[in-house]
């Protein structure tokens, strides 16, 4: 059986030529950077060199950049490093209600260490109002911490609007990037962020290796205590091999970046005129322009998301019930809820999301395999049956 | 290619069922059914038969190669199974967990699941068969051929749709033999340990558990001999179960056991060890599983708890789905709430439950 990849939001396949930048640090290039020879100096270019291509990817300056171990460990990092060392000026955090759970999660946390936590709502797109941010500031406000693009609906963030304010408060900014970079352009100084996490295995690089943008001048508490790795920033000898694969994903994502996104949209539009000719009480969530060009979040009614996703598995069409990291669990998706989906409508949702390998074929029977899908399921309704014979209650 | 869900608890029968069904040529889906929270029981090693170790379970889908996946039944195994055990204790019978998630959960739920995934059939590694007999046109529930091993008693009340979209693979098979496929297979589940504790109880006792769950419900009370001469007081009728001696507390010549809870008068009835015995009882809620319901008085071999060898008994139909079933000889400890199953051999006629023993005095 063909299998086909609609998930690229949960993870991308490692580039041919990403994995060929790292081979020779996974087998030559073995020193350690921080040694004095030349064994460690070979190994320290190849760090210093994806520093820059990582830096130039979100027009920031190589100094910048932190690396760190993926995604998550870069939100911790931004959030409790800037939490930790301003506490004395305030402990008073906005985020919003949609994050990601390496946000979210985190700030909960440090809600038990004596913080105070705003989570500001969304609209019906998904989308947080600069005004509502605006609001929640006090004086005791430290970090405002919104994502750049949602991970699950795909809708981008005004995260520009958000950043003046920030700026015209004076208080720090920092946006989980970690679904964005590679996929729509990402510019810190226009952004008027000061902490901007990234994910290399989001972008055709490994995984286990991201990165924690740092404006010049911000300061961040350490979490892991060690050697003088990273500028005192982040302790611990670097996955070398993992941070020249994602210099190297980064360079590739920068030097296509419009004309593969411009081909993924099309087919991801495609997708969706597809599913709503053939497919009845289907609804797209998230922003209709506004959004990720990859992401597409269908809720089909009467269906459990459940059983579609492993119907959908078992033909060979992978892809996720909203974020990877949340399958499993029977509570709908939180950023739904957030976005006021109702329940019935929410739980019946699938999350595609399209990569470089997506072809139009791959398209066709998706939507074929689906309907298969969607119509067995609703064959077993009882709900379906009674919306079938006209009741509605 | 007929597909088939298999229930893997990680355990070894589940395990080595899904794989001689590979070996079958069906096309296998594992699955667990998680019935707590996320990472609340998860590591439960003792697990009745289909709800255990979701990573074990995992593992040994991996080493088969088959898709694997996790349902949720969180809320129907509350709804279905820990809600009636609470509330069968609550009326002083004793609950069997296991009959009624097979029922409702395993061979409910979780063939929906299976059914909504284009699966012919769930299977479990139940120690049990299914045979179609072609004259009566039904499905017979069987003994396993391990006899030491057979787990026909808890299937008992499943219906013949059930029973159609069922399959035991290892009702022809003998515990040692399965154990053996297992170590074959390289399983690294198959010298896992046995148990029949309650997969939803982690303490060694279920008191703590009820306590928690009926809290105002449960009183003190008397304890009370035949006559209703009051020998001493019970901490509350859940806590107690027919033929229980310990933790009594009655300093007593002879030692006394539980012959009767009466759930009005908040009592628990205690009696010599003779008074333990009973022949007649009544039997409610039958399911004819194997055969059609029976219009006049039949002979079969009764069980009427898991580990209870059975007896000869006759069984008298009475009203809307009642038996009444008289033992040949005194049986000891016929307990309201258990199951009473009723044998032809090696065929299940059917079973039903156990809801009072007749006094013969």
């Amino acid at each position: 059986m063909d299998r086909i990849y609609l998930d690229y939001n949960a993870t991308t396949p490692l580039h041919p030529q990403v994995l060929e930048s790292m081979l020779p640090y996974m087998q030559g290039i073995y020193g350690n950077p921080s040694s004095i020879h030349r064994f460690g100096q070979e190994a320290k270019r190849g760090i210093e060199e994806a520093r820059e291509k990582a830096a130039r990817l979100i027009s920031a300056s190589p100094q910048e950049i932190v690396f760190t171990g993926g995604g998550t460990e870069a939100d911790n990092l931004a959030i409790k490093g800037v939490a930790y060392l301003n506490r004395e000026k305030g402990r008073h955090i906005i985020t919003s209600s949609i994050e990601h759970y390496a946000v979210l999660n985190t700030c909960q946390h440090l809600e038990k260490e004596g913080f105070r936590v705003t989570y500001v709502p969304v609209d019906h797109f998904g989308r947080v109002d600069p005004e509502e941010v605006k609001r929640a500031i006090t004086k005791e406000t430290i970090l405002i911490t919104i994502m750049h693009s949602n991970n699950e609906v795909g809708t981008i963030q005004p995260v520009e609007e958000i950043g003046e304010i920030a700026r015209a408060f004076g208080i720090l900014f920092h946006t989980d990037a970690v679904q964005s970079i590679g996929k729509v352009p990402v510019d810190v100084n226009a952004l008027g962020v000061d902490l901007l996490s990234m994910s290399a295995h989001k972008i055709y690089g490994p995984k286990g290796v991201g990165a924690l943008f740092i404006r010049k001048g911000v300061k961040v508490e350490p979490l892991a205590h060690g050697g003088h790795h990273e500028m005192n920033r982040r302790a611990g000898t670097e996955n070398v091999s993992g941070i020249v694969g994602l210099g190297k994903a980064a360079e590739m994502a920068l030097s296509s970046l419009h004309e593969k996104q411009a081909a993924v949209r099309s087919l991801r539009d495609y997708f969706w005129e597809r599913i709503e000719e053939g497919i009845p009480y289907v609804h797209l969530n998230g922003h209709p322009v506004k959004r990720l060009p990859n992401t597409l979040h269908v809720s089909f009614e009467f269906v459990g998301g459940e059983p579609l996703l492993i119907n959908l598995d078992l033909s060979g069409i992978a892809a996720s019930g909203g974020s990877a990291c949340t399958s499993g669990a029977l509570e709908a998706s939180h950023v739904l809820v957030a976005m006021g989906i109702p329940e019935p409508v929410g739980q019946g949702s699938i999350r595609f999301s399209l990569g470089r390998e997506t072809t139009p074929e791959a398209i066709d029977r998706a939507v074929e395999v689906l309907t298969e899908a969607v119509n067995r399921l609703r064959s077993m309704s009882p709900l379906f049956a009674d919306r079938k014979r006209g009741y509605n209650g | 290619m007929k597909k088939v869900l298999v229930a893997m608890s990680g355990g070894v029968d589940s395990s080595v069922a899904a794989c001689l069904l590979k070996e079958e040529a069906f096309d296998v889906i594992g699955a667990t059914m998680r019935i707590w929270k996320e990472g609340e029981g998860d590591q439960n090693l003792y697990g009745c038969c289909g709800v255990a170790d979701v990573e074990d379970a995992r593992r040994v889908a991996q080493q088969l190669g088959i898709p694997f996946y996790v349902f949720n039944l969180e809320e129907e195994f509350e709804r279905e199974v820990i809600q009636y055990f609470c509330e069968e204790y609550a009326r002083g019978r004793t609950p069997n967990p296991c009959i009624v998630c097979n029922e409702k959960v395993k061979f409910g739920s979780l063939l929906r699941k299976a059914r909504e995934l284009g699966a012919d059939y769930l299977s479990t590694g139940h120690y049990a068969r299914i045979e179609f007999d072609e004259t009566a046109k039904r499905y017979v529930l069987k003994k396993g051929m391990d006899r030491r091993k057979d787990q026909s008693y808890v299937l008992f009340s499943l219906s013949q749709e059930q029973l159609s979209h069922s399959l035991f693979p290892l009702g022809g098979y003998r515990k040692e033999e399965v154990r053996r496929m297992a170590l074959q297979l390289g399983l690294r589940v198959h010298d896992k340990p046995e148990s029949q504790e309650v997969c939803f109880i982690h303490d060694t006792s279920y008191h703590p558990f009820l306590q928690e769950r009926l809290r105002g419900a449960i009183a003190p009370g008397p304890i009370i001999d035949r006559k209703g001469a009051v020998l001493g007081r019970h901490k509350g009728i859940p806590f107690y179960t027919i033929g229980q001696r310990r933790g009594l507390r009655l300093a007593r010549g002879k030692p006394l056991y539980v012959i009767g809870i009466d759930r009005e008068k908040n009592a628990v009835m205690v009696g010599e060890e003779n008074e333990v015995y009973g022949e007649t009882f009544f039997v409610e809620s039958v399911n004819w599983i194997s055969s059609e319901r029976i219009s006049s008085s039949i002979p079969a071999w009764v069980k009427i708890r898991y580990n209870h060898p059975g007896g000869e008994a006759t069984l008298f139909p009475e009203a809307e789905g009642t038996v009444k079933a008289q033992f040949g000889s005194p049986h000891k400890a016929i307990t309201p709430g258990q199951a009473a199953v009723f044998y032809d051999g090696e065929i299940v006629l059917g079973g039903g439950w156990i809801k009072e023993v007749v006094k013969n005095n």
